[in-house]
């Protein structure tokens, strides 16, 4: 089955609740509310027309421009999204991306991680990705059995994909620059 | 033999000091550590393999632990997560003990010297560096050069009770390879490239 009659079947089950569709894209996508992603996502993993079975990765993409001269002509507002990967084994070469779009701070308050609920439960896969995008780019998946910090040190500060991240100037007397 | 040869004065005697006696068995066995951190390490690995034979040198018998070690190479980006480790690693090493850093990165950051947020700016920060080997990665000929300069520090070391070095000496060795005779001068030269220019020309039918 094709993404976009994919994307049909969800849009049929879902109808308003499915934010926005793209389907011209190279990895047609469609993007959906944080309130509905668990169950969109039992949803593509228990259908047996979808059966996507298979999580290949999770993202966390941070849309922001830095250079204030620069951020008006950026074309998006601020925020960061988590894009979800799927395939299925059963229906061999059938693929599907599902965005979640989140502000880039809770409340709007800088330091405080934007939530997103965990697919562990659906993709036990999700574990060590959801840890690599709470590490480099801040995203808290609230439901998770043990978010920790995956690459970096335990005591690291910040979140390193973050575009306005700042490099640490020593780390634990190591001079960083 | 090295400096073996011609010493023996008398059938089975010799002459020398104690202090040159244990410097050249402490330099003919060099101990490295197993410590491969990133891609310098394959090439570490092919230095310690039959190739290259760093077992020539007396230092191919790579121990997994610090504590039989004389000698640690840096092979590879040391993070800060990394640094630590290396810095204990080098503490459990007994004395006398040495450190190479092998690599553009173990150096002073190389390619991650800008834009590496967890990148030690070289591994100099974290231990003290005896010989630092540049590259990216340095061929294993480079990393036989810098075992050399090592083995040059080990023979000017003095007196017992001290762990370290007490003068640089001047290294003896500079690196510079004597061409085979065939190359030796310019015209030589130009007749061998002329001669294997034939060799390789393809057969007319």
């Amino acid at each position: 089955m094709t993404s976009a009659e994919c994307i049909a079947i969800v849009e049929e089950k879902f109808g308003s609740r499915m934010k926005s569709k793209k389907l011209d894209a190279l990895d047609p996508f469609i993007v959906v509310d944080t309130s509905d992603l668990l169950d969109v996502c039992r949803f593509l993993r228990d259908d047996r027309r979808l059966a996507f079975d298979l999580l290949n990765c999770i993202s966390g993409v941070d849309y922001f421009e830095p250079d204030p001269k620069k951020a008006p002509k950026s074309g998006f507002e601020p925020h960061v999204e988590v894009v979800y990967h799927l395939s299925s084994f059963a229906h061999q070469g059938q693929r599907l991306v599902v965005k979640v779009s989140l502000p880039r701070w809770k409340n709007d308050k800088a330091g405080e991680l934007p939530e997103v609920p965990s697919v562990t439960s659906i993709w036990i896969a999700a574990d060590w990705h959801e840890r690599e995008v709470y590490d480099l780019s801040g995203i808290w998946f609230s439901g998770h059995p043990d978010l920790t910090r995956i690459l970096l040190a335990e005591d690291w500060v910040g979140h390193p994909l973050r575009k306005d991240y700042e490099f640490p100037l020593e780390y634990h007397g190591i001079r960083g620059r | 033999m090295g400096w073996l040869e011609g010493q023996f004065q008398e059938e089975g005697f010799l002459v020398t000091t104690l202090e040159h006696a244990v410097n050249w068995a402490r330099q003919s066995s060099m101990w490295p550590m197993t410590f491969g951190l990133a891609c310098c390490a394959i090439e570490m690995m092919a230095t310690g393999a039959s190739k290259y034979d760093m077992d020539r040198f007396g230092a191919g018998a790579f121990r997994a632990t610090p504590r039989q070690a004389d000698l640690m190479i840096v092979a590879g980006t040391v993070n800060f997560k990394m640094a630590s480790r290396v810095r204990r690693l080098y503490n459990q090493m007994p004395d006398p003990k040495f450190v190479i850093a092998m690599g553009a990165c173990t150096c002073g950051g190389g390619p991650y010297y800008k834009y590496g947020y967890n990148v030690v700016k070289g591994v100099d920060l974290v231990v003290p560096v005896d010989v630092y080997v540049p590259g990216c990665p340095p061929r294993p000929e480079a990393l036989l050069e810098g075992l050399m300069r090592i083995q040059d520090k080990v023979k000017g070391m003095k007196g017992f009770s001290k762990n370290q070095p007490v003068d640089v000496p001047i290294p003896s060795r500079t690196g510079y390879v004597q061409l085979p005779p065939e190359l030796a001068d310019p015209e030589r030269a130009n007749e061998f490239a002329k001669r294997t220019k034939e060799q390789a020309a393809p057969v007319k039918a």
